[in-house]
């Protein structure tokens, strides 16, 4: 669209011809759009930033006289110093980085899951699984939220089940115990070997980063999986759908299994919806709040602290504005650097042409088709029809 | 290039809502002008007060707006009641904006942060009923040697006993624990089966009663001094730790119970130690469980519990803090504060108003009769989150090193001051 626009002004006479006044009508429709971003979004975040670098206590305007530029003290002050901010920061990090880990490939792997049972073409009632699926995603999450910590009492139902078959659930939303550790304990390892326990990052020792989630985070993070992948089970479905069957024929024919035809011909083609879902997990998962503020509010034994809710206490709690903001643009900065960073894995790799003619395919102009194109040699492979040039190694 | 803009606008916008938690709290008027407290004077105008209160339910909403309509009759300026539904959030949005509420409730454990930002009223010393207040709840609420804010009520910890239980095990009522060895012994009875003699959760805010039983406390009574590491601190933990030890005193987390008053009425425990919110929770989820209520025992130094409580303030940038303060000394008075009590159940801040309590409630006089050797909670600016902490650390008292726990938590304490 720039491109166009830069032309049709570069060859006629400027405010002149037939699409005279077209900036001003574009302007003029976007107006309301980006007015709302930028009083919205862009004002608040500039004045965020600003918050971040004063030392405005929670009085009056943030641009008043009285509020003073303290450079990078906030950000020093949860990051260094030693101090309990110091360790908060570090403990929520250590918190959300283990249910990132834990929540992010579950959530995608069961919505993966979800959306190819239900788009089989066999499965009956699938308009009703399809809306069991998607409910928790549409449900509040402060009422659901409830409702989970209710089924995790340790008198609750979860508990009955596990009794049911002779286990004896631990007491869930109380139980600080890091599973990490735990495990490690299994194994004999019950006191944190001298090296891990003496340093450390952000005012916590590497053993206590190697905690893992506690048992009470795990209901958050068995909650967020609930939740979440009825939401990304739906773009998954929409991107089946938009596959062309042809392929998956051809590789039929082709003589590939059904999990070789998932993993080879399927998967690799569903690879931008795989990006769109892993970033917004990313994201999201980066951000938890809701389920800490009404649910656990940090606790156990800060366990469930995570970066968001601690901006949160800082600021509405503890009137520590510049801190809470700076906490939120570190969160953000890590959110960016991660996503950048998974964009880089994801990315199109590019077959080498010789490969490609070798294979007796000719490269597509389009970067979907060559994916399936390659995807399709891997699956001819596998069915053990093609000729195994490919697979030499004189490339 | 096209492809990565949605992507990165998508990641902006998220980004966003993590900062609009923060930015909404900000405000946009550039054009308040904090009105100096310093001056000594108090602002007095015909505009309307805004009474902002973090309510524990329909009664003492109820009971809140009806005294204040009644004092909005007889002085004639109109006030309005709120109930908020995140104190704290409302408060902050408020003092940002310029336009707080007038009058609202603060936290003993909050209020202290709100002063340093200068957003409150420091109108303790011009109340004409100041010398009526319990004395420790006017240290709570002095910032900066000031008596900033009126106590609105308060509440203290006492030892809860089961009677049946009690009897059960061939107690009799002169057997009522006064000292520690006496609370150990009569534990170590009623322990028995699924039955612990005490039951607790493992927070500062119930254990640190001890800590005041041995002479100690976290801080000293005008929080501006650390004494976290003392030796009597030293003392009241090692005694706990010695019950949990022995398995006639546990932590509420260990028998699956949320606080002390769930343990208590499912009978878990047969003795607990919580403030008089949970004679509310007795009657309301356990009515068939008889118990009585008993002042803390003695420790080493002597009598000692730790209270509660909250304050009335009022905004710094009120327009008309004149009428504010009248508002507060009818709220405090003896009459409105035994009609709160009728209400829901708080004790009264005021020394006068306690016999009127007692008589309202004569089953748990043990309560207000622990006023006069209570102490507070830090409340020095920081010192919730220092006290979080310690509470994390607390949850493994039983085979924790009771010294390094108290040294940390005096290293954290004592850099709040710097």
């Amino acid at each position: 669209m720039t491109s166009a626009t830069v032309r049709t002004s570069g060859r006629r006479p400027r405010g002149g011809g037939i699409r005279r006044g077209q900036t001003a009508a574009g302007l003029l429709f976007t107006a309301p759009a980006v007015i709302l971003l930028l009083v919205f979004l862009v004002v608040p975040i500039l004045m965020a930033l600003w918050v971040s670098v004063s030392d405005w206590g929670g009085r009056g305007s943030p641009f008043s006289g009285a509020v003073n530029f303290v450079g990078l003290k906030n950000y020093a002050a949860i990051t260094s110093g030693g101090g309990l901010a110091e360790s908060d920061f570090g403990t929520s990090l250590r918190n959300n980085f283990w249910y990132v880990l834990l929540v992010v490939p579950l959530q995608t792997a069961l919505a993966l899951l979800l959306a190819s049972l239900v788009n089989t073409r066999i499965l009956r009632g699938r308009g009703f699984f399809r809306t069991a699926f998607y409910f928790p995603s549409v449900t509040s999450s402060v009422a659901i939220t409830v409702l989970w910590f209710f089924l995790f009492n340790p008198s609750g139902a979860v508990n009955a089940l596990l009794g049911l078959i002779g286990i004896k659930g631990p007491n869930w939303p109380a139980d600080a115990d890091g599973v990490l550790h735990g495990l490690l304990g299994l194994v004999g390892l019950k006191t944190a070997p001298g090296f891990l326990a003496s340093s450390g990052f952000l005012g916590i020792t590497w053993w206590d980063w190697l905690a893992g989630p506690s048992v009470g985070m795990l209901i958050i993070i068995s909650l967020a999986i609930f939740t979440t992948s009825g939401t990304f089970m739906l773009l998954f479905i929409a991107a089946l759908q938009n596959l062309s069957q042809e392929v998956e024929e051809a590789a039929m024919v082709d003589g590939a299994s059904a999990w070789q035809r998932f993993r080879l011909v399927t998967l690799p083609q569903l690879r931008p919806t795989l990006f769109t879902v892993l970033t917004l997990g990313l994201i999201g998962t980066w951000q938890v709040f809701d389920q800490v503020y009404t649910g656990s509010k940090g606790d156990p034994g800060k366990t469930t602290l995570t970066p968001a809710y601690l901006s949160y206490q800082a600021g509405f709690i503890n009137q520590q504005w510049g801190q809470a903001a700076a906490i939120a643009f570190i969160l953000f900065a890590i959110i960016v650097v991660l996503t950048v960073f998974q964009r880089w894995v994801l990315r199109e790799r590019g077959v080498s042409k010789r490969r490609m003619r070798r294979g007796g395919f000719t490269p597509g102009d389009d970067g979907r088709y060559r994916a399936a194109d390659r995807t399709l040699t891997a699956a001819a492979i596998a069915g053990g029809v093609a000729d195994r040039r490919g697979s030499g190694g004189n490339l | 290039m096209q492809r990565r803009i949605p992507r990165l606008a998508a990641g902006l916008v998220a980004a966003a809502g993590v900062l609009a938690l923060t930015a909404c709290g900000s405000g946009f008027s550039g054009s308040s002008s904090p009105s100096g407290s310093a001056s000594g004077g108090l602002t007095s105008s015909k505009s309307a007060l805004t009474v902002l209160i973090g309510s524990s339910g329909d009664a003492e909403t109820a009971a809140v707006k009806q005294q204040v309509a009644a004092w909005s009759k007889s002085s004639g300026t109109k006030a309005t009641v709120q109930a908020a539904s995140d104190l704290n959030q409302q408060l902050s949005q408020g003092f940002a904006s310029g336009k707080p509420a007038d009058v609202f409730y603060l936290g003993a454990d909050t209020f202290a942060n709100y002063a340093k930002q200068g957003s409150l009223l420091a109108y303790g010393d011009q109340l004409k009923n100041k010398d009526d207040y319990y004395p420790a709840l006017v240290k709570s609420f002095t910032y900066d040697g000031k008596f900033t804010c009126a106590p609105k009520d308060f509440s203290t910890l006492a030892l809860e006993i089961n009677t049946k239980l009690w009897d059960a095990a061939g107690l009799k009522d002169s057997d009522v624990p006064t000292t520690w060895d006496q609370l150990k012994t009569v534990a170590q009875k009623l322990t028995k089966g699924k039955v612990t003699g005490l039951v607790t959760s493992n927070e500062y805010q119930r254990l640190g009663a001890f800590m005041t039983e041995a002479g100690g406390n976290l801080m000293n009574d005008t929080s501006t001094k650390a004494t976290a590491d003392s030796a009597a601190n030293k003392q009241a933990l090692t005694y706990v730790q010695s019950g949990l030890k022995d398995g006639w005193w546990k932590f509420t987390k260990d028998v699956g119970a949320g606080w002390g008053g769930e343990a208590f009425g499912k009978q878990q425990a047969a003795m607990t130690i919580e403030g008089n919110w949970i004679t509310g929770a007795m009657k309301s989820d356990y009515p068939d469980v008889d118990y009585k209520v008993v002042p803390l025992p003695a420790g080493p130094a002597g009598k000692g519990t730790l209270q509660f409580t909250n304050c009335w303030g009022i905004a710094a940038d009120s327009p008309n803090q004149a009428a504010a303060v009248k508002l507060v000394e009818q709220l405090t008075s003896s009459d409105d504060q035994l009609a709160f009590a009728k209400a829901f159940g708080p004790m009264p801040s005021i020394q006068s108003a306690a016999d009127g309590w007692k008589q309202a409630y004569p089953d748990f006089s043990a309560f207000i009769d622990s006023a006069d050797y209570a102490k507070g909670v830090p409340t020095a600016v920081g010192s919730t989150d220092v006290v979080t902490d310690l509470n994390s650390k607390l949850a493994s008292l039983k085979t924790a090193d009771i010294g390094a726990i108290l040294s940390t938590a005096q290293k954290n304490l004592s850099a709040l001051q710097g």
